[in-house]
């Protein structure tokens, strides 16, 4: 009989062209009322987004507008002083400030395939005009939940919580097996 | 698609949202003065609407906020979407 091992360890198409985990970051998630995001905006020099479904970046530092009383602020590793720096500035108004660095991880989706791949699963008009570059949101792609955000025309960041990442990456491969 | 117009994130996919039963149903104020019917009545006792239906909606895969939606129960067709706290429209809608 033949020694089909070697089918089910195989990759099936080659992820690294449009798909790329990205590195460890610092990442939390704010959540306060237009008072708590003034004040966070000023603390980091980082336009805290008061429109919906907006991402502001300053370098290498970004807060995703998740909700109308919740950011995910995402830096680099080795900026974990930021929180200090935070909690500092927002003491005394009521928020919540949650380090998730570790509950989820990034993931790059790109090249000309990259709408067409998140499309198979995520139920969002992924257009530029209905999608434009430097939105983000929270969505679902097939069963998992994630945050979409559109770094450039053909580039996407996926933050997923971290159990989901397998499913997210065969799902997304699964797809390009029938589409490139 | 279904399309829910949530009143933060604007038209969205009806896969990110969950239905959250009956709209505008007041928690007693003081609830041990309350009798025991009433207090069953707020609890389980809804309206089973033919037609105009006001009833909560959480947009739970965006931005997780809860909010109010006029929906016809005959034709699934929403007629308003509002934010919590807003009164209910008069039934016709604003779209
Ligand atoms: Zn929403």
């Amino acid at each position: 009989m033949a020694d089909l091992a070697h089918a089910r360890t195989a990759p099936l198409v080659d992820e690294n062209r449009w798909l790329r985990m990205l590195p460890d970051v610092c990442r939390w998630v704010l959540r306060g009322d237009e008072p708590v995001r003034a004040a966070a905006e000023a603390a980091l020099g980082l336009p805290v987004p008061a429109e919906a479904c907006r991402a502001g970046t300053s370098g290498e530092r970004a807060a995703l507008w998740l909700g109308p009383d919740e950011w995910l602020l995402i830096a680099p590793e080795g900026q974990e002083g930021l929180a200090d720096r935070l909690a500092r500035a927002l003491e005394g108004r009521p928020h919540s400030l949650v380090d998730v660095s570790h509950r989820q991880v990034g993931l790059l989706v790109h090249g000309d395939v990259a709408t067409t791949l998140l499309a198979s699963g995520c139920p969002l008009d992924l257009s530029d005009r209905a999608f434009p570059v430097g939105m983000c949101t929270r969505t679902v792609l097939a069963k998992a939940e994630v945050v979409l955000w559109r770094t450039g025309v053909d580039e996407f960041r996926l933050e997923v919580w971290r159990s989901f990442a397998p499913y997210v990456t065969q799902f997304l491969a699964e797809s390009a097996r029938g589409t490139i | 698609m279904l399309l829910i117009n949530c009143p933060y994130c604007g038209e969205r996919p009806e896969p990110e949202f969950v239905y959250g039963g009956q709209a505008h149903i007041a928690r007693p104020a003081q609830p041990a003065g309350v009798e025991a019917q009433d207090w069953a009545d707020y609890l389980y006792r809804r309206d089973n609407v033919r037609g105009v239906h006001a009833e909560r909606w959480r947009h739970t895969r965006g931005c997780g906020r809860f909010f109010n939606a006029l929906r016809d129960t005959t034709t699934d067709h929403f007629l308003a979407t509002y934010k919590v706290g807003e009164p209910r429209p008069a039934a016709g809608g604003t779209r």
